[in-house]
């Protein structure tokens, strides 16, 4: 499995963690990642320290959070981006719909 | 079990009538019925006509023994499982060995223990139900499979036709697209438009297969059908997006270049919404050109909240355009190494007579054995001359039904409505109404595209023209004119006076904008022939183009006169 998550420590905040290539063999075990919590979260993080690749589905996965966590008033952190993946995101212009660290 | 077994019959093949008597006995008591053979041929006999699910055969059996038979059953192409039993006095491990490589499945001992063989019976009776039940899924599987890849390849055949039709024939446009799946994800789309330019979408929908290729559907027949009428870049992605948009599920979307290639002006309009950055390679010194993605892709954002405003870059005869989707870049090696988008802007910089093929060769390199995950997708579309682009706009596709051959009519565009709408489609159709007109479609579109602009961008907006003489200030000339649409106010006023009741027709167009005007006696007129720089090609078009053309006013109008011939 190399998606999981937790409760940040001010209770409130998802932290997402994706290993390796975050790619439509994940779409399943993301999703249940952030639906199947008993109280929605104010705030969702995704953490990408240890993804190495993403593709376009991704990218989708990444939209269909967004609009869970509440679309244009979400709040969807995605920090710890690599060079490769940070510049998957400046091309597909993510970065206007995320906050991208 | 028992009650489920009653219509199976078992074969029981022995030469010992005792020994087949005690047998049949406790195998009826077990719930089948059972069919007896004396040796190994009538043993063969009988399984052909009963064709039993079990078989007790006894090894050593005259005429023909047990393995023999054995083998016959096991080799016999019926689909269905039949479970083989020795009935054996051997005790030598190495003949009970023989006994499961000749095919059997099992073996019982004499004399026989009645609870170990009414045991190993529902043993059996499980295998065979298994057998039977995966026999079922499997034919059900094999039928929608078939099912499937004829649905398939139906959706394929209409994708097809849809993705990649149009002007890609054209001896300028290379392209490449290779499917990852029965289905591709990447669309290429080109289409002359009337006012003689050449429009182009290249897409690439999220993920593969069917899914990413349901939205290609409607993209192919907004850009199509928007094209060929004289919408702009902007109006066809404002569409294509507000499409998408609302039939696209969250989370799919189309990232997607759209570019105007004009040979006449010399120019590409384009707008990229999450596509790589494009590439125009200019022969010689000068420094190539990115088209660098601005936007979101197509679907993601609703209409009020995209911007399309596309960006304008000047592009000469032989200058080459390359467009890819991300397939190229991204191909791994086995170590996971990208080919990159470094490497790829080298490869395509060398001038190469097959640019994708040789491109395509050094991906395949990069990759070795490695497979492919994406699709790659890649246009180069090398710069024409007016001469030699041939963009020839079939006019019948917009010829009216009746007709009015003598009409006039006036339209005025005002402030904001001048930066989000482009009147000149809906002008051009009103145009084409009357039916000899049809044949020059393109000729109107030129004159009143030329018209329009002039008035909206040196009337209204109050830009200068000679800006556009140097290569920085044609962009800096492109900015200015974004930064003024935004709060224009102002208007642009069309008269039409349409006469083709004779043999040779006379429209007469006027535009009046609501600008400052200028001196044209200083200028030397419209009608001035010769090399006047980027920002005189318009005008000089005009007076090529129409019988007559001449400012009046204050400068602020421009009337127009086309002269055709009508065949009446």
């Amino acid at each position: 499995m190399s998606v999981s998550s937790n409760i940040a420590t001010d209770g409130n905040s998802l932290v997402i963690q994706v290993e390796g290539r975050f790619d439509f063999s994940e779409h399943e075990a993301f999703r249940q990642c952030y639906e199947l919590q008993g109280n929605k979260p104010d705030r969702f993080v995704v953490d990408l320290r240890q993804t190495s690749y993403l593709d376009s589905s991704a990218l989708g996965m990444l939209l269909l959070l967004r609009d869970y966590a509440g679309g244009d008033e979400a709040s969807v952190e995605i920090i710890n981006c690599s060079q490769d993946v940070k510049k998957i995101f400046s091309i597909s212009n993510f970065d206007q719909l995320f906050a991208i660290h | 079990m028992v009650s489920q077994a009653t219509t199976e019959s078992i074969l029981i093949a022995d030469d010992n009538l005792v020994d087949r008597t005690i047998l049949s006995k406790i195998v009826r008591q077990s719930g089948y019925s059972v069919v007896q053979a004396k040796d190994g041929v009538e043993a063969l006999e009988l399984y052909a006509q009963h064709s039993p699910r079990i078989v007790l055969l006894d090894a050593l059996m005259p005429r023909l023994d047990g393995f023999a038979v054995a083998r016959e059953i096991k080799n016999s192409p019926a689909g269905e499982f039949t479970s083989v039993v020795f009935l054996t006095s051997l005790t030598a491990a190495d003949e009970l060995a023989s006994c499961v490589n000749a095919g059997g499945d099992d073996f019982l001992s004499k004399p026989y223990n009645k609870v170990i063989l009414q045991a190993k019976l529902r043993a059996l009776q499980r295998v065979q139900d298994l057998h039977s039940k995966m026999q079922q899924q499997s034919s059900e599987l094999r039928k929608h499979n078939v099912h499937l890849v004829q649905e398939q390849e139906a959706a394929k055949a209409m994708f097809d036709s849809v993705a990649t039709r149009g002007f890609l024939d054209a001896p300028y446009i290379n392209y490449l697209l290779s499917p990852l799946a029965v289905f591709n994800g990447d669309v290429l789309m080109a289409a002359p438009t009337p006012r003689e330019t050449l429009m182009l979408l290249l897409g690439d929908f999220t993920g593969h297969g069917l899914t990413a290729s349901i939205g290609a559907m409607p993209l192919s027949e907004i850009f199509y059908g928007m094209a060929q009428k004289g919408f702009s870049v902007s109006d066809i992605v404002h569409e294509c997006n507000r499409k998408l948009n609302s039939i696209l599920p969250i989370g799919y979307f189309c990232c997607a270049i759209v570019a105007e290639l004009d040979f006449r002006k010399q120019t590409i309009n384009y707008w990229n919404g999450g596509l790589p950055p494009g590439f125009l390679i200019r022969p010689g010194a000068e420094a190539t050109v990115t088209l660098e993605p601005e936007h979101l892709p197509l679907g993601v954002l609703p209409s009020t909240r995209i911007s399309v405003v596309p960006k304008v870059i000047e592009a000469h005869p032989g200058d080459r355009l390359i467009l890819t989707t991300d397939g190229i870049i991204e191909a791994q090696n086995l170590e996971g190494e990208q080919f990159g988008y470094e490497r790829f802007a080298e490869e395509i910089a060398e001038p190469h007579e097959k640019c994708i093929e040789h491109l395509l060769a050094e991906v395949q390199e990069h990759m070795g054995e490695q497979s492919r995950d994406d699709d790659f997708t890649m246009a180069e579309i090398t710069m024409q001359s007016p001469e030699t682009a041939q963009v020839q706009f079939d006019s019948k596709s917009l010829e009216g039904e009746l007709g009015a051959d003598v009409w006039r009519s006036t339209y005025e565009l005002r402030d904001c409505s001048l930066k989000q709408f482009n009147p000149l489609p809906m002008l051009v159709r009103l145009l084409m109404h009357c039916p000899s007109l049809n044949a020059h479609v393109g000729d109107i579109q030129i004159v009143l595209s030329e018209l329009y602009s002039n008035a909206l961008e040196h009337g209204v907006l109050g830009l200068d023209s000679t800006l556009k003489q140097s290569a920085t200030g044609f962009q800096q000339y492109y900015e200015q004119r974004a930064a003024r649409l935004e709060s224009i106010k102002g208007s642009v006023f069309f008269e039409f006076d349409c006469d083709a009741r004779q043999p040779e027709g006379i429209l007469k167009i006027r535009v009046t904008d609501s600008g400052d005007g200028f001196d044209f006696r200083q200028c030397g007129g419209p009608n001035a022939k010769g090399n006047l720089g980027y920002h005189g090609r318009g005008l000089s078009l005009l007076s090529d183009l129409c019988h007559q053309v001449q400012h009046e006013g204050s400068g602020n109008t421009v009337s127009a006169e086309m002269h055709w011939e009508t065949g009446h």
